[in-house]
């Protein structure tokens, strides 16, 4: 899965033309854990509609600051760069997928 | 037996249910334990320091051992959520949330508890925004950041340490008139300097546009902060209970025999979710009463299986 990180974020997704979800995440937070094998699942629902990310919110703390993300799992959807939408928590599989449908609707 | 068919069927693998599941295991029964989300509390837990031989080892840690104890003791776990129950003929029946089916004839329930929100407004709205329930998460994004803490237990004491060592001030703020938890835990948050206790208080709304700006308390105060961190404990989760007939107490907890048996034939309880261990809500005592329901278990179906023999 697509990495981010402060030397990527522009071209991933700042100047992103697909929509962008990324997973804020970090070692020290179980549900994030949990969550990551759910995310990566779902990740092949979206080919070519939404492009799957994760962000390590240790190595990349700026960024997440930059965000706002003060809780974590936290899974931010971009379009065209800009934040329309956020998912807090860890959520199974089909209540993510309704979430990120509803979202998908809208954008 | 059909693939999905199992002996006992385990819902919920916190620690009662994957003590159970270990046991199951090792008395060879087919053993399933669905769970979308397993490590139960514990998993959130900062630090477990009276669980016996771990003098002090992280929850997520713990939570990891007893998951792959269960999974080498041959108890399957897997990823899914019970959406409904049902009784045919001495079977039960459960789907999931991934739209499969599985059977058993004996089902253990050990859905644990819910954390139990605040109830005030602003809370949901500013949930991940600076709102939080699981402190070993979300501590170092307050790192020289104002935090609070509501709640006077253990898990409480343990969220305010933990922020203390990012944040350059906690704030304790408790309903009670003194904190409720282990001495030792206590202790760590009284005698810290970062960290200023206030008794007899509680939160009445949290403020902020896009994130959380500041709370106001019941004596009027208001503080201005970036952080707060619920940790008022948790409401047994019996839905499930309730679908089957099962028991439950009007402190909302399923009754239990010693045998951690319901009143509904095939039915088990353990953990958080029952009257169990006179409601000493611990780590070690859902793993004992996890085990005791297995050991039943096993012997109502060897029962079983002599009745059957004998009636051939």
């Amino acid at each position: 899965m697509l990495n981010i990180t402060a030397s990527n974020i522009d071209k991933e997704v700042t100047n992103s033309t697909t929509p962008v979800i990324v997973d804020f995440w970090a070692s020290w937070c179980g549900p994030c854990k949990l969550l990551g094998p759910v995310f990566e699942e779902l990740s092949n629902e979206y080919t070519g509609k939404l492009k799957f990310a994760k962000l390590n919110t240790e190595e990349d703390g700026e960024l997440a600051e930059k965000f706002d993300i003060s809780g974590i799992p936290c899974m931010v959807v971009f379009k065209n760069g800009e934040e329309v939408d956020r998912i807090v928590g860890f959520a199974p599989k089909p209540a993510l997928k309704q979430k990120i449908d509803a979202i998908m609707k809208n954008i | 037996m059909d693939e999905k068919e199992y002996d006992v069927i385990i819902v919920g693998a916190g620690v009662a249910g994957l003590s159970a599941g270990i046991y199951a295991g090792r008395y060879r029964l087919k053993t399933l334990i669905l769970d979308e989300m397993p490590g139960g509390v514990t998993k959130t837990a900062h630090l477990v320091e009276n669980y016996p031989g771990f003098e002090s080892i992280t929850g997520d840690e713990l939570a990891e051992k007893f998951k792959s104890h269960a999974e080498k003791s041959k108890a399957v776990i897997v990823n899914e959520n019970v959406v409904n129950i049902k009784k045919e003929d001495d079977k039960f029946i459960i789907s999931t949330n991934h739209l499969n089916e599985y059977k058993c004839s004996f089902l253990l329930i050990a859905t644990g508890s819910k954390r139990k929100r605040l109830g005030i407004m602003g809370e949901d709205r500013l949930y991940g925004r600076g709102i939080s329930y699981c402190a070993t998460c979300d501590a170092a994004f307050f790192k020289d950041k104002i935090a609070a803490v509501v709640g006077g237990g253990n898990s409480a004491s343990m969220a305010t340490v933990l922020l203390s060592e990012y944040a350059t001030k906690v704030y304790m703020i408790y309903r009670g008139p003194e904190l409720k938890g282990e001495p030792v835990w206590n202790q760590r948050v009284l005698n810290n300097p970062k960290i200023e206790v206030m008794f007899n208080t509680n939160v009445t709304e949290a403020m902020g546009l896009k994130k959380l700006e500041k709370i106001k308390l019941d004596n009027g105060r208001e503080i201005d902060l970036s952080g707060l961190f619920v940790e008022i404990g948790s409401m047994p989760a019996v839905e499930m209970a309730r679908v089957l007939g099962v028991e439950i107490t009007d402190k909302g907890l399923i009754k239990v025999t010693a045998e951690q048996r319901t009143n509904v034939e095939g039915v088990y309880a353990a953990g958080d979710v029952t009257t169990g261990s006179a409601g000493f809500q611990q780590i070690v005592t859902a793993a004992s009463e996890g085990s005791v329901a297995a050991y039943d278990i096993f012997k109502k179906k060897n029962m079983k299986s002599r009745t059957v023999q004998t009636n051939q």
